[in-house]
């Protein structure tokens, strides 16, 4: 049995997908409460855009070690719809070490021929219980039956998850776990499939978080306490949990008529003391373009999440992307200068989402956080968060009578006062002002503010984080990645050891650290990988150190990067280099 | 005009005879009157003619894009409920670029002040039509003359159930100043359309022009009535002024949010508990 590849003791990949609508992710929301305590896990969602109807899946890798990245193999399959089964980009994942668990009577069977199939009738097994509607509690069953989980265990989470439900609802969906556990345990004996996992650590206190989430968390604890927005795919995640924590935490939560209307409330709260920030994806942030710039004439900090998805226009809306790099970077009329954060991991979503705040009120720039829709949808156990180190660092001076909001300074930052707190008065100008804040067309002030704006770029350029470095220090081929990519490519490069390659992850993208010139240096050759058509970070790279990038491994077709991919495309490169020498 | 502690010495850019210097004595008085303390306003605008009043004032001002000011002026307000907020803005500002903020900030209603001032056409751009322009009147845009019809923000804001409505003329800096009074206290969004000359570039719509087409409503007038009221904002033949409409039944923006309900502190004074942050992710 050991030789089978139907055993994991490794780790285990499982896929659960379906119709929109079927309950894909209150199935996925069981499984996770009852796995969280007992192995490491990462999930990440996939899924059309509707309401009803189409085919999601979902993927929940379980392992003995920690994991956070997207992988395509798919060990285990549960497909609760007919057209699981037509869908190219799930058949793409299924091989001969995939086992597919589902009910044939709702399976078309000839879709079923050459997979390695095992049929369960959930559906007549669920109307015995009281109707179809079990099924997917049935096949949760199976799974945790399948994990080794305590059936009690199990069992509170279900009550705790149909809590709101009459008893006799609570009761039928423990009747169907408990049958779904006793399948899986047959299943397990009769060796169809074994998984025999040990966690490496205790997980106890783990916890379990999101990419909103984090980027929510990180800007609480950044001293948020306003946000206004417009509901966008994918990036409504933060409105959603910032409105969840907003009594608790005190922040103020606008839903605005537009995205226009957002940024300038966000402004506005700004610019009277508050720390506000604005949630969006492409689109959203494309209306937001002139009040960029209002941000950067008017010297008003202002956070901005964007969270990518593929464009133009409304393109894939509930897919993922990173190309909208380029879009951000040049975004906004006249010049001045931004801030670009682009988080890889979750640890890095709130830690960067906390600094935000506190750069954007200290160097009075916007300051963009670029996540996407693979980094917003995915989480994984997280060990315990120790918020202690977070400190922040507030700006905001009381003014005095002969106040002037855009004194010269010798650094550029002019001390920032907010109406009604002082004696002075705050005058802010989207037009070109003098010291005072007050309108002018002196040439020669224009001269000495346009360079007090951009005099700030300077003090950015010396406060940029640096990247993160992983793989073999002496390195011949340097992989270069940004944003959520970071443990996909880790993991990938982690899996070519016998390589001699280098990651160097950025998650500050803009400006750009210069220590990237050094790394690039020591490289026999280099690649960066991202989720765009364009390969926008690799031409940012370029246009800034002068140096040719030799590689560019993209994809644009709304699915993020997994692991195996990243490996393979890595492989090909240097086969292809070794056939030129 | 006597010494007022908002005025400000500074080169004015409005046309001379431009209503907008009626506007803003009415303003100061009205400020003086209210006992409005300067450290404690703020005056927001966009772009255009009107948008520029901020900076003829002594206090604080954001002056941001053009239609904007709403959205800014409820940021200000939410993040600091103690400012008295006013946005001064044009029909083109107000009713064009910012149409959508309009409509959605009379439905948020926070307690700020939208004083449009409406003279039926663009003057920073040089005189084409407005979103106020009347039927028929040509400009070199519109050079057969504007087609559609005018946009009525009262009736429009009445629709809305706005807490305040009022239309005052210019030219009258007394009864203009008492109509700012009125609105300026009153708690909820409140819209002030005024009724200006352009001397520029509307040679229509006059100051003699707007004397013969107004009226006021009078004491016996009945602001509460609903459905007068709207009549009120309907008619054709000549703009009725003062208060149109009052509502106080709606909730205000800042005591409908929790934010406000136990703590009166505007936001630059809170911090984020993190303690509280720490039990809540351990739970």
């Amino acid at each position: 049995m050991e030789e089978s590849k139907y055993f994991h003791t490794q780790e285990v990949s499982i896929v659960l997908a379906g119709e929109a609508g079927q309950g894909i992710q209150t199935l996925q929301k069981i499984l996770v409460n009852s796995l969280r305590k007992n192995y490491h896990i990462y999930a990440a969602k996939e899924f059309m855009s509707r309401v009803r109807g189409g085919i999601n899946s979902t993927e929940i890798r379980v392992a003995h070690k920690r994991i956070q990245a997207f992988v395509d193999q798919i060990d285990i399959l549960i497909p609760i719809h007919k057209d699981v089964m037509k869908r190219k980009s799930i058949l793409k994942r299924i091989n001969d070490s995939t086992v597919i668990i589902g009910d044939k009577e709702i399976m078309d069977e000839n879709d079923l021929k050459g997979y390695n199939f095992v049929n369960v009738p959930f559906t007549k097994i669920a109307k015995e219980i009281g109707g179809k509607i079990y099924f997917n509690v049935i096949a949760t069953g199976m799974l945790v039956g399948i994990l080794d989980i305590e059936q009690d265990l199990v069992i509170e989470v279900i009550k705790q998850h149909f809590q709101k439900k009459s008893q006799e609802i609570i009761e039928n969906n423990i009747k169907a776990i408990k049958k779904g556990y006793e399948i899986g345990n047959k299943l397990e004996a009769e060796e169809t499939i074994v998984v025999e996992i040990q966690p490496e650590e205790d997980l106890t206190h783990n916890l379990i978080l999101n990419g909103s989430e984090a980027i929510g968390l990180g800007a609480i604890a950044g001293g948020c306490n306003f946000i206004a927005s417009y509901p966008m795919s994918p990036s409504t995640g933060v409105l959603v949990y910032l409105s969840k924590m907003s009594r608790e935490f005190e922040i103020v939560v606008e839903q605005t008529e537009d995205e226009i209307s957002a940024i300038n409330m966000s402004l506005g709260a700004w610019y009277a003391g508050a720390r506000a920030m604005v949630t969006t994806s492409g689109g959203g942030f494309a209306l937001m373009d002139e009040s960029l710039s209002l941000a950067g004439m008017t010297e008003t900090p202002i956070v901005i999440h964007v969270a990518q998805r593929p464009g133009p226009a409304t393109g894939l809306p509930t897919r993922t992307s990173q190309g909208e790099l380029q879009h951000v970077l040049y975004a906004g009329h006249g010049d001045f200068p931004r801030i670009m954060l682009a988080p890889g991991t979750i640890e890095e979503g709130i830690e960067l989402s906390q600094q935000a705040f506190n750069l954007a009120d200290k160097f009075q720039v916007p300051v963009i956080i670029l996540t996407d829709q693979y980094y917003v949808d995915s989480f994984y156990n997280l060990k315990e968060l120790d918020l202690k180190k977070f400190k922040n660092e507030y700006h905001i001076i009381e003014t005095d009578e002969n106040y002037k909001r855009y004194e010269l300074t010798e650094d550029g930052i002019s001390p920032r006062g907010i109406p009604g707190y002082g004696k002075g008065f705050v005058a802010a100008d989207s037009d070109e002002h003098y010291e005072n804040g007050r309108i002018t067309e002196d040439h020669d002030v224009r001269i000495q503010m346009v360079q007090k704006r951009l005099n700030k770029l300077n003090l950015l350029k010396e406060n940029i984080i640096p990247p993160v470095f992983t793989g073999k220090k002496e390195y011949k081929g340097l992989i270069i990645g940004w944003g959520s990519t970071f443990s996909i490519i880790a993991e990938a490069v982690e899996n070519l050891k016998n390589e001699q390659l280098g990651f160097l992850h950025f998650k500050q993208i803009y400006p750009l650290h210069p220590i990237i010139d050094e790394y690039i240096s020591k490289a026999d050759f280099t690649i960066v990988i991202e989720n765009n058509v364009t390969g926008q970070f690799s031409n940012l790279i370029q246009q800034e150190i002068c140096k040719k990038i030799d590689h560019r491994i993209l994809k644009y077709n709304g699915l993020p990067f997994a692991v195996e991919e990243v490996e393979t495309r890595i492989k090909e490169i240097i086969e292809r280099r070794k056939k030129h020498d | 005009m006597t010494k007022s502690r908002f005025d400000f010495d500074t080169d004015i850019a409005w046309c001379p005879g431009c209503g907008n210097f009626d506007i803003l004595k009415s303003l100061k008085l009205a400020l003086e009157e209210n006992n409005v303390d300067p450290e404690k306003l703020c005056l927001v605008s966009g772009i255009g003619q009107a948008a520029k009043l901020p900076q003829y004032v002594k206090t604080s001002y954001f002056n941001g894009l053009h239609g904007r000011a709403l959205p800014v002026a409820t940021g200000i307000h939410l993040s600091n409920p103690e400012l008295t907020v006013i946005v001064h803005s044009g029909d083109g500002d107000g009713y064009g670029e910012g149409g959508n903020h309009f409509l959605h900030a009379v439905r948020k209603n926070p307690n700020i002040t939208l004083v449009i001032h409406n003279n039926m056409v663009y003057g920073l751009t040089k005189g084409q039509g407005s979103p106020t322009s009347q039927i028929g009147f040509k400009n070199p845009v519109q050079t057969e003359g504007v087609y559609e019809p005018p946009f009525n923000a009262i009736a429009t804001a009445i629709s809305l159930d706005v807490s305040f409505a009022a239309r005052a003329f210019s030219g009258d800096v007394e009864e203009t100043k008492n109509i700012l009074k009125k609105a300026i206290s009153n708690k909820g969004f409140s819209l002030v359309e005024i009724l200006q000359p352009c001397v520029s570039f509307n040679k229509v719509n006059t100051f003699s022009w707007f004397k013969k087409h107004s009226y006021y409503v009078g004491e016996n007038y009945d602001p509460n009535d609903k459905f007068n009221a709207f009549k009120k904002a309907n008619e054709k033949e000549k703009f009725a002024l003062g208060v149109i409409f009052t509502n106080s039944s709606k909730g205000i923006l800042e005591e409908e949010i929790s934010e406000y309900e136990t703590k009166k502190q505007p936001l630059y004074k809170r911090r984020p508990d993190l303690e509280k942050l720490q039990r809540a992710l351990n739970e």
